[in-house]
C-alpha cells in the first residue's frame, strides 16, 4: 500500500533532526493558525497563489530562498563545528551517515533553492520592467515555474523528516549514487526535487529568453537594453541549452535506479564517465547562470550610485556573450584528473583561462564607471566593492585550478571549497543582496534600512575570508573535501578559525534579518514616493513603487542606452509623469491550474521516491488533467478600464506632489 | 632530471615572498618530496606570481577609485557621460589576453610534461617499478606484481625510483593521491589509469583517496614508507612472511566488501594477473554483479551499518540482468 | 503567420499594442522550447554512441535490428508528416472540417508507428534483451522510448486539437496551437530521420 513506506523512516533517534522538525512543525502551525485566524487564506490564494504578476513571483523566489538559505546554512555550521571538533581520532558529533546527508544537502539547497530562486526572482521582478513590458510572454508558464520550483522544495525538505537526503556529495556522482552502492531513497530525494523543478527552471528559461526577445517596448533595441536584462538574456540562453542536459541525465540515473538499467553502473557496459562528463556539461554553464545576472546587478548599481554612464557599454555586452559562448566549452576542467590525454586536459585548461580575459574586462569596466563618477557608499555599492576584490581573489585561484598540471594536486582539496565559495559568496550571494537592496523599493514601496545592511555586508566580507582563507591554507597541507574527521591535529587550528568565520557569516544573515524586521517597522520613514529612490537610469525607475500591477500606464518609448536618466536630464531632473488619457489595458487573468499541477507533481514525486505506485498514478494523472483543464480553459485575460489605470496614476500624482519635492531637492544638490 | 630550470628559479624568486603561513615545512604542497611535486609546486608559484600583475593592481585601483570619486569629495573631477575611451579599453583587453597567452603555453607545456601517464626518465634507463593500486570501500589495496605480494592501506617503495602506478577500483570512484609527492589520478572500476611518481627523499608520506566515496572516505589513507633499496628489501621480506594470501575470486571479494578504519594487513601470495582480474570483472557478462550478489551478505552489511533506518538492500539484486547474463 | 488577425478583441477602442500569447509570441516560445528538448536528444544521442559498444557480451545492434521492420515504421512517420502539412494548408484555407479530418488520419499513421514500436520492444524484451540486459540495450531503448513517448504525447494533442477545432472551430486560439503541434510533429519526424540513421542503418551496416 505505500511502498517502501514506513513508519520506521522517520528517525525518531537522532535527537537533532527531531527538534528540526519539530520547530518546523510548530512554526508551520503557528502560521497555518494565524492565516486562519485573521481570515487571509483567500487573500493568499487570490493575491499571491494563483498571481501571475510577475513582481509578486519574484517576491515569493525570493522568500523562498532567504528561508532556504537559513536551512543551507545551518548545514554550513554544523559541517564547520563538526571539522573544528572531528580531529586527531575525535569523531565530532555528526557520523558519517548524517555528515554526508549535510554537506549533500548544503550544496543542493544553495545551488538549487537558494542562488538559482535569487537569480530568477530577481529577473522576474526586474526584467519586464527594464524592457518596458506589462508582463512576460507566457504568465501562467511563470506561475507554473515557480511552484514546480516549490514542489522542489518541498521533497527536498520532507526528507529531512521522512527517510534520509543523499549522501553522495551535490552532483550525485555514479556509480555512487546508483542503486547498488545508494540503496536508500536519499539518492531518489535528490532526484526528483532536481528533476522537478529543473523542468521549472528550463520552463523560466524559455520564458524570460522570449520575453526579452519579442517583449520589448519600443525602441528598445537590443543594444539599448540595461545590462541586467542583457546578462538575464545569456542566463536564460545557458538555461535554455544546459538545463536539458541536467534533465536527461537524471532521467538516466532514473531509469538505472528503478528500471534496472546500465547507463552509469560499473558493470554490464554502463560507462561513469559518461556521467561526470554529462552532469558538468550542465554544470559548468549552471554556475554563469547564476553568476551573469550578479555582474548585471553590480554594472546596474556602480553605474546609478557613481551618477554616470557605464564605462564600456558594448564590451560589457561582448564579454557577456563571449562568457555564454565559452562556458560551454569548459566542462572538462572539472575532472583533469581522471585521466584524459595531455592535450585534452590542456585544451580545456586553456579555454578555462580565455574565460577570465571578458571577466577582467568587465572588472576594468567596473573600476572606470567609478572614475570620474560621483559615488555614494550605500550598502548596495558596498556589496559591488566587496564583490569586485573578493571575484578578484576567486577568480585568480580558479586560473590556478584550470592549469591542469596544477589541479593534479589541488583537485577535491580544500582549495577547491575555498575557490567555489570565493566566487559565489563573493559574486553570486553579494551581487543577489545587492540586488535584493537595490529593487526592494521597487516590490514594496519602501527602502531597506541602511544602517543594518552595511553591518550584514561587513559581517559577510569579514566572516567569508575569516572562513574560507584557511581553506586555502589547509589544501596546501592535504585537507581534502568531503571528509567527516581527519587525524592530522596540526590542521584542527585553521579549522576553529573557519569555524569562527561561519559565525561572522551567521551574524550577517542575522543582521539581514534584523534589517527586514527594521525597515518593515519604520517603513513610513522609508517611503520611496517617487518611485525613483536612487535617482535610477533604467525604465524600471520609471513607474510608481510598488510598480502598478500593469507596470506602466503608457508603455515608454525609448531612444537610447539609460533613456529614463536622458529624459531626467532633459526634464531639469525630475522624471516627466505619465499623463491622460489613458487606455484599457489587456492582462492576464490568475490561475488555479499552475499551484495545483505542483502539487500533483509533488504528491507524484514523493510517490516515486517510495514507490507507492498507485499515488504516482494518481499525481501523474492530477497533473495530466490539470494541464487539459488549462488547455480547455478560454478564459485567461481581461481588460484594465482606463477608467481604473487613471485613478491609480492620479493617486501616485497626488502623493507625489505632497512628499516629492523633498525628496527630488535632495538629488538635486547632488548634481550641483 | 630537472625539465623547467627556468622556471624553478622564477617559482623560488617567489617562494621567498611568499606568506611565511605556507611555507612552513609542514605544508605537502609547497615542500614536495618528489620531482612531479616540485615542478608543481613551480607551477602553482608561477601562476600564483603571473596573476598578481592583474589581481594586485585591481585591488588597489579599487580602494582608490572609490575613495577619489566619493560622493562627498568635490575636488575630483565628475563627468557624468564620459563612457568610453578606445585607449583604456585597449589596455584592459590587451592585459589580461597577454597574462592568460602567457599562462596558455605554460599551460600546454606543463599539460604535457606533467602528464600522469608519462614515465619519468630514470638515470640509468630502467623501466618505472609498476605498483597496481586498487580502491575499495573503504581501504587501498596495493599489488606487487613484480613481488608478488599485497598490502592493505600500506604503501612502500624505494627512494629515486620512478613508480608506475597503475590505478582502478574495485567499487565506486575515489581518487589515488600522495601529496608530498604530486598528481593524483582517479580509480574507476573496469578501467586501468596510471600516475607515475618518484620519491627524491626518505620518509613516510601520507596518502588518500580525494575523492568522496560513501560512508568509509575519511579514514581511506595510508602511509607510503620510502626508504632506501635495503629498507624496501627488508619490507618485502616482512610482508612475505604474513601468512595470509589473496587469491581471486574468493578472497578477493571478501576483502572487497565494504569495511571503514581498515587496519593494515600483509598477504604474502597473491593470484597472478589479480589487477587484471579485478578489472576485467567489471566488463563483459556480469561477471561482477554475480560475484557481488554471492558475497552479497557482507557487502549489504556494510552498506547497511550507519545508513540509519532502511532495510532496503533487498533492491539489491536486479533478477532481470543476472538471468540474462547466464 | 496569421498574426495581425489574431489582435482583433472586438473592443471598439483602441489601446496599446501589448497583447500577452499572441500568436507570433506564442509559436516563438515554442520554436525554442523545441530547441531544448533538442539538446533532451542530443544527450541521448551521444549517450547511445558511448555505449554503442557497451554490449557486455549481450546482443550487438546488427543482430536485433530488422530494418525491413524500421522502414515501414519511418514511412507511417514519414506519410503523417504529409497528412498534418495537409492539415495545415486546411486551416489556412479555413476548411475546419478538412482540419478535422487530416488529423485524424495522421493520429491513424501515429498511433500504427507507436503500435510497430511497441511490438518491437516487446519483441526484443521477450528473446532477453530487454534494456537492463548491457549498456547498449539501455541507451538504444531510452533513445528510441523517449522518441516514441513524445509520438505518443503527439497524439493525445492531436485528440485534442480535433476536439477543440470541433467545439471551437478555426480560432486566435486554436491556430496557433494548430501550427505549434505542427511544428512539434514535424520535429519529431526531423528526430526519427536521424534515429532511423543513426541507430539502425548505422547499427545494421
Amino acid at each position: 500500500m505505500f511502498g517502501k513506506l514506513t513508519l520506521e523512516a522517520v528517525p525518531f533517534d537522532e535527537p537533532i533532526i527531531m527538534v528540526t522538525v519539530a520547530a518546523i512543525v510548530l512554526g508551520g502551525l503557528g502560521i497555518t493558525g494565524a492565516i486562519t485566524y485573521f481570515k487571509k487564506w483567500g487573500y493568499l490564494w487570490r493575491e499571491w497563489i494563483t498571481s501571475i504578476d510577475h513582481k509578486k513571483l519574484g517576491i515569493m523566489y525570493f522568500i523562498v530562498a532567504l528561508v532556504m538559505l537559513l536551512r543551507g546554512f545551518a548545514d554550513a555550521i554544523m559541517m564547520r563545528s563538526q571539522l573544528a571538533m572531528a580531529s586527531a581520532g575525535a569523531e565530532g558529533f555528526l557520523p558519517p551517515s548524517h555528515y554526508d546527508q549535510i554537506f549533500t544537502a548544503h550544496g543542493v539547497i544553495m545551488i538549487f533553492f537558494v542562488a538559482m530562486p535569487m537569480v530568477i526572482g530577481l529577473m522576474n521582478l526586474v526584467v519586464p520592467l527594464q524592457i518596458g513590458a506589462r508582463d512576460v510572454a507566457f504568465p501562467f508558464l511563470n506561475n507554473l515555474s515557480f511552484w514546480l520550483f516549490a514542489a522542489g522544495v518541498v521533497l527536498v525538505n520532507v526528507s529531512l523528516f521522512v527517510g534520509e537526503f543523499a549522501k553522495t556529495g551535490w552532483l550525485a556522482y555514479a556509480p555512487l549514487s546508483g542503486l547498488d552502492y545508494s540503496p536508500g531513497v536519499g539518492v531518489d530525494y535528490w532526484i526528483w526535487a532536481l528533476q522537478i523543478s529543473g523542468i521549472g527552471t528550463t520552463l523560466t528559461g524559455i520564458n524570460f529568453f522570449v520575453t526579452i526577445l519579442k517583449m520589448r517596448t519600443k525602441g528598445m533595441t537590443l543594444f539599448r537594453m540595461p545590462i541586467f536584462t542583457w546578462t538575464s538574456l545569456c542566463a536564460n540562453i545557458l538555461i535554455i541549452a544546459s538545463f536539458p542536459i541536467l534533465t536527461a541525465t537524471i532521467a538516466l540515473l532514473t531509469l538505472d535506479r528503478y528500471l534496472g538499467m546500465h547507463f552509469f553502473t560499473t558493470d554490464l557496459g554502463g560507462n561513469m564517465m559518461m556521467y561526470v562528463n554529462l552532469i558538468w556539461a550542465w554544470g559548468h554553464p549552471e554556475v554563469y547562470i547564476l553568476i551573469l545576472p550578479a555582474f548585471g546587478v553590480f554594472s546596474e548599481v556602480i553605474a546609478t550610485f557613481a551618477k554616470k554612464r557605464l564605462f564600456g557599454y558594448n564590451t560589457m555586452v561582448w564579454a557577456t556573450v563571449a562568457i555564454t559562448f565559452l562556458s560551454f566549452i569548459v566542462w572538462l576542467h572539472h575532472f583533469f584528473t581522471m585521466g584524459a590525454g595531455a592535450n585534452v586536459n590542456a585544451f580545456f585548461g586553456i579555454m578555462t583561462m580565455i574565460i577570465a580575459i571578458p571577466t577582467g574586462v568587465k572588472i576594468f569596466n567596473w573600476l572606470f564607471t567609478m572614475y570620474r563618477g560621483r559615488l555614494e557608499f550605500t550598502s548596495p555599492v558596498l556589496w559591488t566593492l566587496g564583490f569586485i576584490i573578493t571575484f578578484t581573489i576567486g577568480g585568480m585561484t580558479g586560473v590556478m585550478l584550470s592549469v591542469p598540471a596544477a589541479n593534479f594536486v589541488l583537485h577535491n582539496s580544500l582549495f577547491v571549497i575555498a575557490h567555489f565559495h570565493n566566487v559565489i559568496i563573493g559574486g553570486v550571494v553579494f551581487g543577489m543582496l545587492a540586488g535584493l537592496t537595490y529593487w526592494f523599493p521597487k516590490a514594496f514601496g519602501f527602502t531597506l534600512n541602511e544602517k543594518w545592511g552595511k553591518r550584514s555586508f561587513w559581517c559577510w566580507i569579514i566572516g567569508f575570508y575569516v572562513a574560507f582563507m584557511p581553506l586555502y591554507v589547509l589544501s596546501f597541507f592535504g585537507a581534502v573535501r568531503r571528509m567527516q574527521s581527519y587525524a592530522n591535529p596540526e590542521w584542527q587550528p585553521l579549522m576553529l578559525v573557519a569555524w569562527v568565520g561561519a559565525l561572522i557569516i551567521a551574524a550577517g544573515i542575522a543582521c539581514t534579518v534584523i534589517q527586514f524586521y527594521v525597515s518593515i517597522r519604520d517603513r513610513k520613514l522609508n517611503l520611496d514616493v517617487t518611485g525613483d529612490p536612487w535617482d535610477g537610469r533604467t525604465l524600471e525607475w520609471a513607474t510608481s513603487s510598488p510598480a502598478p500591477y500593469y507596470n506602466f500606464a503608457h508603455l515608454p518609448e525609448v531612444k537610447g542606452v539609460d533613456d529614463f536618466w536622458t529624459a531626467k536630464q532633459a526634464n531639469g531632473g525630475v522624471p516627466p509623469l505619465s499623463e491622460p488619457p489613458y487606455q484599457d489595458i489587456h492582462m492576464p487573468k490568475n490561475t488555479w491550474e499552475g499551484p495545483v499541477m505542483a502539487l500533483f507533481a509533488t504528491i507524484a514525486g514523493f510517490a516515486l521516491v517510495w514507490h507507492i505506485w498507485w499515488l504516482v498514478a494518481l499525481g501523474g494523472l492530477g497533473v495530466f488533467a490539470t494541464f487539459i483543464a488549462r488547455v480547455f480553459n478560454d478564459d485567461v485575460d481581461y481588460y484594465v478600464p482606463a477608467a481604473e489605470v487613471e485613478r491609480i496614476e492620479r493617486e501616485h500624482r497626488q502623493s507625489l506632489k505632497q512628499k516629492g519635492d523633498l525628496a527630488y531637492s535632495t538629488r538635486l544638490g547632488v548634481q550641483a | 632530471m630537472s625539465r623547467t630550470p627556468s622556471l624553478r628559479k622564477l617559482g623560488g624568486l617567489l617562494l621567498a615572498v611568499l606568506p611565511l603561513l605556507l611555507a612552513g615545512c609542514s605544508s605537502a604542497l609547497l615542500d614536495p618530496k618528489g620531482q612531479i611535486g616540485e615542478e608543481q609546486r613551480t607551477l602553482i608559484l608561477t601562476a600564483f606570481g603571473l596573476m598578481q600583475i592583474v589581481v594586485v593592481p585591481v585591488i588597489v585601483m579599487t580602494l582608490l577609485f572609490a575613495w577619489r570619486y566619493r560622493r562627498s569629495n568635490r575636488d575630483a573631477t565628475y563627468q557624468p557621460d564620459w563612457a568610453h575611451s578606445n585607449k583604456i579599453e585597449a589596455v584592459v583587453w590587451l592585459i589580461p589576453c597577454v597574462i592568460i597567452a602567457f599562462l596558455a603555453v605554460l599551460t600546454w607545456y606543463t599539460s604535457h610534461s606533467l602528464d600522469p601517464h608519462k614515465p619519468i626518465a630514470a638515470d640509468d634507463g630502467e623501466e618505472p617499478m609498476v605498483i597496481e593500486a586498487v580502491s575499495l570501500d573503504w581501504k587501498w589495496l596495493f599489488i606487487y606484481p613484480e613481488q608478488g605480494i599485497a598490502t592493505v592501506n600500506e604503501l612502500a617503495f624505494p627512494e629515486d625510483t620512478p613508480v608506475r602506478f597503475r590505478v582502478t577500483s574495485g567499487s565506486v570512484m575515489n581518487s589515488f593521491f600522495i601529496p608530498r609527492l604530486g598528481s593524483q589520478i582517479y580509480a574507476m572500476a573496469g578501467m586501468d589509469n596510471d600516475v607515475h611518481l618518484i620519491a627524491d627523499e626518505q620518509g613516510t608520506y601520507p596518502g588518500r583517496s580525494t575523492n568522496y566515496s560513501g560512508a568509509g572516505f575519511s579514514d581511506m589513507t595510508f602511509d607510503a614508507h620510502v626508504g632506501s633499496e635495503e629498507d624496501f628489501d627488508a619490507w618485502v621480506t616482512k610482508v612475505r612472511e604474513s601468512s595470509e594470501s589473496l587469491t581471486f575470486p574468493e578472497e578477493y571479494y571478501e576483502l572487497a566488501a565494504p569495511s571503514e578504519d581498515t587496519e593494515i594487513q600483509y598477504f604474502s601470495e597473491v593470484s597472478p594477473s589479480l589487477y587484471e582480474s579485478i578489472i576485467k570483472s567489471f566488463h563483459a557478462g556480469g561477471d561482477h554483479e554475480e560475484r557481488v550478489s554471492k558475497y552479497a551478505d557482507s557487502y549489504a552489511e556494510g552498506f547497511g551499518h550507519g545508513g540509519g533506518h532502511h532495510e532496503s538492500t533487498e533492491s539489491h539484486g536486479k533478477p532481470m540482468s543476472a538471468e540474462a547474463a547466464e | 503567420m496569421a498574426t495581425d488577425t489574431l489582435s482583433n478583441h472586438g473592443h471598439a477602442h483602441g489601446h496599446d499594442h501589448d497583447h500577452h500569447d499572441t500568436a507570433g509570441t506564442k509559436i516563438f516560445g515554442f520554436w525554442v522550447y523545441l530547441m531544448s528538448d533538442l539538446v533532451i536528444f542530443g544527450s541521448l544521442f551521444a549517450t547511445y554512441a558511448v555505449l554503442l559498444q557497451g554490449t557486455a557480451g549481450g546482443p550487438t545492434p546488427g543482430e536485433i535490428f530488422e530494418l525491413p521492420f524500421i522502414l515501414v515504421e519511418t514511412f507511417l512517420l514519414l506519410f503523417s508528416s504529409f497528412t498534418y502539412g495537409m492539415a495545415v494548408l486546411s486551416m489556412n484555407a479555413n476548411q475546419a472540417a478538412k482540419v478535422g479530418r487530416w488529423l485524424w488520419i495522421t493520429f491513424a499513421l501515429g498511433t500504427a508507428f507507436v503500435a510497430m514500436e511497441i511490438y518491437e520492444f516487446q519483441h526484443l524484451i521477450h528473446e532477453g534483451f530487454g534494456p537492463d540486459r548491457s549498456g547498449f540495450l539501455s541507451a538504444f531503448f531510452t533513445l528510441v522510448g523517449t522518441h516514441g513517448l513524445h509520438v505518443t504525447f503527439g497524439l493525445i494533442w492531436i485528440l485534442v486539437m480535433i476536439l477543440q477545432v470541433k467545439q471551437q472551430g478555426l480560432t486566435d486560439v486554436t491556430r496557433p496551437r494548430i501550427m505549434c503541434l505542427s511544428l512539434f510533429w514535424h520535429f519529431l519526424d526531423i528526430v526519427w530521420i536521424c534515429v532511423f540513421s543513426f541507430v539502425y542503418l548505422m547499427g545494421v551496416l
